[in-house]
């Protein structure tokens, strides 16, 4: 079979399994008893062991079977993730990660060998079962010794309800059922691995249960179950007069059923006291109304699940070519510029119109309007699929640095333009790796110092505006801003002069300075600024800014603003000598109107002291070989920043702000280096876009 | 069989003299617009337009072509030509566009030119329209490539 056309398929897919097992054997981790997170784990680890076999990736294959193995004990109860194991599964994820680099570019597997894995993994297995005797027989005693018993102490693992954990108010409907002569069966249902509909199986199960009864607990809940949330079990109690025999026999008459136990349920004696005396007391003040009453409460009880309708939808998405897109995207504009001359030739022709007509150009202006904004949603990324390899990278670094850190993320549905999803992923690893390296302490120091012997790094996205901002936050050392500050002046970064006038943000600027970067290592700050002047260049490269902020001892904290998307930006429109040109807003501090007068010249450049603050003055009609206006008195002076340098760019006229859609000039044609882009005005003309960034 | 070795030209004029592009790279013709000029060009570019949507430089295939400039008049057209089936467009500004030519083969003379003469380059062949000679440009040369 000819599996080439599937390859694209098997990677992309691939890529999305590993990512998920990266994530989910990180929970399993911290939470062993995640049943949910097993199986999640347990099924990515089969789909990609059936894929990699389908594609004849044989390796791959042998790999993922001797993974999903270990997987499979630790569904079954029998063994359990701990570190060391963990660990050998991380190898593996690696090594997986490493065959489908190859397979990406030569269709191969490459010769690379991973018997050491999983050699070491069949050990774990073979040594873990041995544990995994003690850790069932520990789990046996503990559900002994917890509040159900069952009254038939059968130990085997098919009768999973007995392990189910009973609520508060379903132990009250349990002992209300005694009170009343009536059984609670638990029941665990199998249903055959063929079946296709186990939604709609469960569905039908449980109707078939409530014939005969009520179903106080359903383990997935009914919702769960409904949404195929489950694998090809779940558990149930039930309130019915019938023995367990008979529940049995009705739920094996549904077809597609394989195998179903059940049981008694029964509480101890104490605590089936208490709560028929608690019962008792309720209905002596409302007596008989309210007995009727209660299996409707019960009822409820059991439904509530389904109530809530925040179904999170099974991944309802498509893959699309970025290309595609960009055609989209470029249509959709065109029919901006359609729109807008339509609208501003409808204006001159007043008088001549109906007013229909205006009605129908308002409607065809919203519509466009609105699948603007769509197009570029449909460009938007939530930023998880960046940061969630991130808590693997910090498991990784805390083992190798031996330092005790967690990783703490908030807002991973953050969205960014899909470009800058791309780019932002090094910077990010780069200012977490920073963190734990440097910004945390070693583990005993925090004890010495009455920290929290866990290190915290904090990953924080959020919306602001017309931005997006992604703080990288530790609760380590901090910055020594003195230490920084005798090193800059020893490395002759700046002067001692310099120093003594520059505040403490400034110094801690001079960090993000490529000078600062590279050689040898400082001392106590120990390379805290290497290649933090790579990850500023990589930030505003795509239009957005970093700054830190320091507390010595309590923390630092990297601050990253960056533009919603590239495609469309913020702009103030200007005219220089009746060219226009759109100026990016992010970098515009003020405009000020001064008198030419005011210029003065050093070392051969014109200056200008604004308010105290010498800065450079851009003719930008002489930059960009504009023909020569008349002299004039009085210059508008538009003040743009970048970084902490200041310039003043001469123009003639501004035009106002606008939204501008980045189009690239093309490559035929050659440009200054300060054009960014062009746009399209909506006229139809085209203006281009300055850079800023070169110009200061 | 001298119908199957034809191919046809977009005849256009430029001053005096007839040039022919043949109808494979043409993707439109429009007519003059607003130029917006692009500081540091080669003086050749004139600028760029906005076409349906995309930003597109255009030539002046006078200064191209080593001629005097001209003013723009109402017939002045610009093609607008793709050297390459996916390649990004390039306008070319004509003083007039005449109509659509079919040239045999062995009507057009590939020309000998001069190694040192670069404009001859531009020359794919003289093709020979009734009593008039069209000079059939070489599309691909005359643009170049993306870089």
């Amino acid at each position: 079979m000819d599996v080439s056309q599937y390859l694209e398929i098997f990677i992309e897919e691939t890529k999305e399994h590993l990512q998920s097992l990266n994530e989910h054997i990180l929970i399993l981790e911290k939470e062993p008893e995640n049943d949910a997170t097993i199986n999640e784990i347990f099924r990515a680890a089969h789909s990609l062991k059936g894929m990699a076999g389908t594609m004849g990736y044989k390796k791959m294959q042998e790999l993922t079977h001797d993974m999903e193995n270990v997987f499979s004990e630790i569904r079954n109860g029998k063994m359990k993730a701990f570190s060391e194991l963990v660990d050998v599964v991380f190898k593996g994820l690696d090594a997986l990660e490493a065959y489908l680099v190859n397979i990406q570019t030569d269709g191969t597997e490459g010769d690379q060998d991973s018997s050491d894995i999983i050699d070491s993994l069949n050990n774990i297995l073979n040594a873990g079962l041995g544990i995994a005797n003690t850790t069932n027989k520990d789990k046996e005693v503990e559900s002994l010794a917890g509040d159900i018993k069952t009254s038939a102490p059968d130990v085997d693992s098919k009768y999973k309800f007995r392990f189910l954990k009973i609520d508060e108010h379903e132990k009250k409907a349990i002992a209300k059922a005694y009170s009343i002569n009536l059984n609670v069966v638990g029941l665990t249902v199998y249903i055959h691995e063929y079946c296709v509909l186990k939604g709609a199986r469960a569905f039908m199960i449980n109707r078939t249960l409530e014939e005969h009864g009520e179903i106080i607990k359903l383990d997935p809940s009914a919702q769960d179950l409904e949404d195929e949330k489950y694998d090809y079990d779940y558990s149930a109690f039930v309130i019915t007069k019938d023995s367990p025999e008979k529940i049995i026999d009705a739920v094996l008459a549904v077809s597609e059923v394989k195998e179903v136990v059940a049981d008694y349920i029964q509480l101890n004696e104490m605590e089936l006291n208490t709560y028929l005396a608690a019962i008792k007391q309720d209905e002596i003040p409302t007596s008989t109304y309210k007995v009727p009453k209660e299996p409707g409460s019960l009822k409820a009880g059991a439904k509530v699940p389904s109530k809530q309708h925040t179904k999170p939808v099974a991944n309802r998405s498509v893959r699309v070519d970025i290309e595609k897109l960009d055609v989209l995207m470029n249509l959709v504009s065109e029919l901006i510029i359609a729109k807008n001359s339509l609208v501003s030739s409808s204006s001159t022709l007043h008088n001549e119109l109906e007013i229909s007509f205006f009605d129908q150009i308002e409607y065809l202006e919203r519509v466009t309007t609105n699948l603007h904004e769509s197009v570029m949603k449909v460009r938007m990324v939530p930023i998880e699929s960046v940061v969630n390899r991130f808590p693997r990278m910090i498991r990784d670094l805390s083992k190798s640095l031996n330092k005790q850190m967690e990783l703490y993320m908030t807002g991973e549905e953050t969205e960014l333009d899909r470009t800058v999803i791309d780019e932002i992923g090094d910077p990010l690893m780069h200012l977490l790796r920073n963190a734990a390296d440097h910004g945390l302490e070693s583990t005993e120091d925090r004890v010495k110092l009455g920290k929290d012997p866990v290190g915290a790094i904090y990953l924080d996205a959020y919306q602001d505006g017309n931005n997006v901002v992604i703080e990288v936050r530790d609760d380590g050392s901090g910055i020594n801003v003195d230490k920084i500050r005798a090193k800059a002046i020893d490395r002759g970064t700046i002067t001692e002069e310099q120093a003594s006038r520059m505040s403490d943000k400034d110094i801690i600027d001079i960090l993000f300075m490529p000078s600062f970067s590279t050689s040898d290592s400082v001392t106590d700050v120990s390379g805290r600024g290497v290649g933090l002047d790579v990850v500023k260049t990589k930030i505003e490269a795509l239009g957005g800014e970093i700054e830190a902020k320091t507390v010595l001892g309590k923390g630092s904290n990297f601050i990253i603003r960056l533009p919603l998307t590239l495609a469309i930006i913020q702009s103030l429109m200007v005219t220089i000598s009746d060219e226009k040109y759109a100026l990016p807003l992010g970098n515009i501090q003020t405009v000020e109107n001064i008198d030419s007068s005011s210029i003065k010249k050093v070392n051969g450049k014109e200056v200008l002291n604004l308010r105290g603050d010498v800065i450079p003055i851009i003719r930008l009609g002489e930059l960009l070989d504009c023909p020569k206006g008349e002299e004039v008195d009085q210059l508008l002076v538009v003040v743009v920043k970048k970084g902490e340098k200041y310039a003043g760019l001469v123009v003639n006229e501004l035009l106002g702000q606008q939204e501008i859609v980045i189009k690239s000039i093309g490559k035929y044609i050659k440009y200054h280096k300060t054009i960014s882009g062009a746009t399209i005005l909506g006229n139809g003309e085209v203006a281009l876009i300055l850079d800023v960034n070169t110009l200061v | 069989m001298a119908e199957t070795n034809s191919k046809q030209y977009i005849d256009i004029r430029l001053g005096e003299d007839l040039y022919g592009i043949e109808i494979k790279y043409i993707d439109s013709i429009i007519v003059m617009q607003n130029i917006t000029r692009v500081p540091k060009a080669q003086s050749f570019f004139l600028g760029v337009i906005n076409l349906r949507g995309e930003v597109i430089p255009v030539m002046n295939l006078r200064t191209k072509l080593g001629l005097e400039e001209e003013e723009f008049t109402s017939t002045t057209r610009i093609m607008i030509v793709k050297p390459e089936p996916l390649a990004s467009p390039v306008g070319l500004i004509v003083d007039e566009v005449n109509e659509v030519i079919t040239l045999n083969d062995d009507d057009v003379n590939i020309m000998n030119y001069d190694e040192n003469d670069s404009k001859a380059a531009y020359s794919a062949g003289i093709g020979k329209l009734g009593d008039n000679l069209v000079n059939i440009l070489n599309i691909p040369e005359l643009i170049g490539k993306e870089d």
